[in-house]
């Protein structure tokens, strides 16, 4: 028909490939919205729901207050909390590069000798499976320093998930890669340097990912052990002051501070993750099908 | 006992001269006996000698994967002996004189297709500015260029193993070591890559040793084809291919190739009759 005429026919161009696109809605394909607003919708129907529960009924604030006086009290505590987190991130940050550089280091020696293997190993995991709570009131009586008390709880709980995911790793070089490198008579630490800690990569970014929430887990159970003590001036010790005084505000403030911290921590262990892998690894590079 | 039925036929003709001169590796007396006790090798006798091309052809289990280890030194016979006559002589370099191609590509996935062609030099400590040009040069060899700065998983199945020649040929070996190489591409990329081989082998003459089991295959590339049979792994026909060289696809038609390939063929079934 005539008004058919002047529109863009749907004649295909050998020319031009033909993509799928899907329509932008600001700057995003429309199928990413979803993703992003039903958790936000969720969110906020939870909070107002909890806002009119605390305000219909009334309930005081030292019992349960409401996500509004929360947020005020994140504000106004801010100059008191944000310090007492960066105690805690510090000693985060600290007991997670001690157990990045033991870790790896100790499932080095794992892969070069079976003997360290067969004698440490077994203590390695019985570090792990006793529960940090229960250790933590020792290490701070025996340990002066609470800050290295503290230190050495955190570095505890993520130091293994690095020692087991790397030491897989490293064991989890191609054998016929390794008959290669032997048939090219490589040296052991051209094997490690070559094969096995390029191999183990993705292992120990797996392994980085879970220890950065536990160092995270381990500080802050160490703080509270620690300011059941007495001493202390981390977010945990800010809860547990708080709690004393019936300041349940500022113990949800701080809690909402700790989680953040422990997503932003995940979300850039996520990140570099997939950075140092998206060049090669199955994990990280994006399928095309 | 039974004993080897050694066909063994006049050298004639053939490139092959490997009874007449040192050879350049000898197998002698050789057995292999895996640790759970299977037998994978009795008594197996071999000479290779230069600008040979051959196929070791024969059923799966008949050790022939066994033979191309033993030769490249990923492992020691339990009996017997691997000789090298000419290990003395001037410009033999041990280990970088063997080239060896898996059945996989056996890439590195986190490496590009230069620095794992690569490896082999940078693992002898070569020179970096020589072993990069001769890098290069194993990729231009191979049909890569270009790809150079490439990821193995950016490449198909044939281009992998294409690196994978690249590397075995970068440190100039004498010999190449193959254990079905092509295996588990499809019969296009294999055909081509079956050519693209024999081109670079008329050219730069290195030895090969080839293991296979396609017939098709053996009788394609070879210039000698060692049968071998199973349970346990022993040499039952040595049989040199009397075609002349350059082999091109009209060869994959012709008369010659079909009678060579019936011939292989029965020896073969012969070998596997014989197992029961």
């Amino acid at each position: 028909m005539s008004a058919d005429a002047g529109k863009p026919s749907a004649v295909y161009d050998a020319d031009k490939p033909v993509f799928k696109t899907e329509a932008k809605v600001l700057g995003l394909p429309a199928s990413a919205w979803p993703r992003i607003l039903l958790p936000i919708t969720i969110g906020i129907a939870t909070l107002s729901g909890w806002e009119a529960v605390v305000r219909i009924n009334d309930i005081p604030p030292y019992i349960l207050p409401g996500p509004i006086l929360v947020g005020k009290s994140l504000i106004q505590d801010w100059w008191t909390l944000f310090p007492s987190l960066m105690v805690t991130v510090k000693i985060m940050a600290l007991a997670l590069t001690v157990a990045v550089v033991g870790g790896v280091t100790l499932a080095v020696l794992f892969t070069l000798s079976k003997w360290v293997e067969l004698s440490f190993f077994p203590y390695a995991v019985v570090l792990q499976v006793t529960p940090i709570v229960a250790i933590a009131p020792l290490i701070l009586i025996y340990v002066d320093e609470t800050w290295v008390a503290l230190l050495i709880c955190a570095w505890i709980v993520a130091f293994f998930p690095i020692l087991s995911n790397t030491t897989l790793g490293l064991n989890s070089a191609d054998h016929n890669l390794l008959n290669l490198f032997q048939l090219y008579g490589a040296s052991r630490v051209q094997v490690l340097w070559h094969l096995r800690l390029p191999s183990a990569m993705p292992y120990f970014l797996g392994g980085l990912r879970i220890a950065g929430g536990l160092s995270l887990i381990g500080a802050v159970v160490a703080e509270f052990a620690a300011g059941t003590a007495g001493s202390g001036s981390g977010l945990a010790y800010r809860i547990l002051e708080a709690g004393y005084r019936l300041n349940i505000p500022r113990m949800f403030a701080a809690l909402i501070m700790i989680s953040l911290t422990g997503i932003v921590i995940f979300l850039f262990f996520t990140f570099v993750s997939h950075m140092a892998l998206r060049k090669w690894h199955e994990s990280a590079v994006k399928r095309e099908n | 006992m039974k004993q080897t039925v050694a066909k063994t036929e006049p050298i004639a003709g053939s490139p092959s001269g490997a009874s007449s001169e040192r050879p350049l590796v000898a197998l002698s007396g050789i057995g292999k006996v895996f640790s759970n006790g299977t037998v994978a090798l009795q008594d197996l006798n071999l000479a290779i000698g230069d600008n040979e091309f051959v196929s070791l052809l024969g059923p799966s289990g008949c050790g022939k994967s066994t033979v191309l280890r033993l030769i490249s030194g990923l492992g020691d016979p339990s009996v017997g002996t691997i000789a090298w006559p000419r290990e003395h002589d001037a410009g033999w370099r041990p280990q970088r004189d063997l080239g060896f191609v898996f059945q996989e590509p056996t890439l590195m996935p986190w490496a590009t297709v230069f620095d794992n062609v690569l490896l082999p030099l940078k693992l002898a400590g070569a020179a970096k500015s020589e072993s990069g040009d001769r890098a290069g040069e194993a990729i231009r060899q191979v049909g890569l260029a270009g790809f150079e700065r490439s990821y193995p998983r950016e490449l198909s199945g044939g281009m992998k193993m294409r690196v994978s020649i690249a590397r075995a040929l970068v440190t100039r070996p004498k010999i190449l070591l193959m254990d079905e190489p092509f295996a588990a591409l499809d019969e296009i990329t294999r055909f081509k890559l079956n050519n693209d081989l024999l081109a670079l082998w008329e050219s730069q003459r290195w030895t090969v040793v080839f293991v296979t089991h396609s017939v098709f295959e053996s009788v394609y590339l070879s210039s000698r084809i060692v049968v071998m049979a199973a349970r346990p792994g022993r040499v039952i026909a040595d049989m040199p291919i009397r075609a002349p060289y350059p082999r091109d696809e009209a060869f994959r038609t012709s008369p010659l190739y079909g009678d060579i390939c019936r011939e292989v063929s029965a020896t073969l079934h012969r070998a596997m009759g014989e197992r029961a």
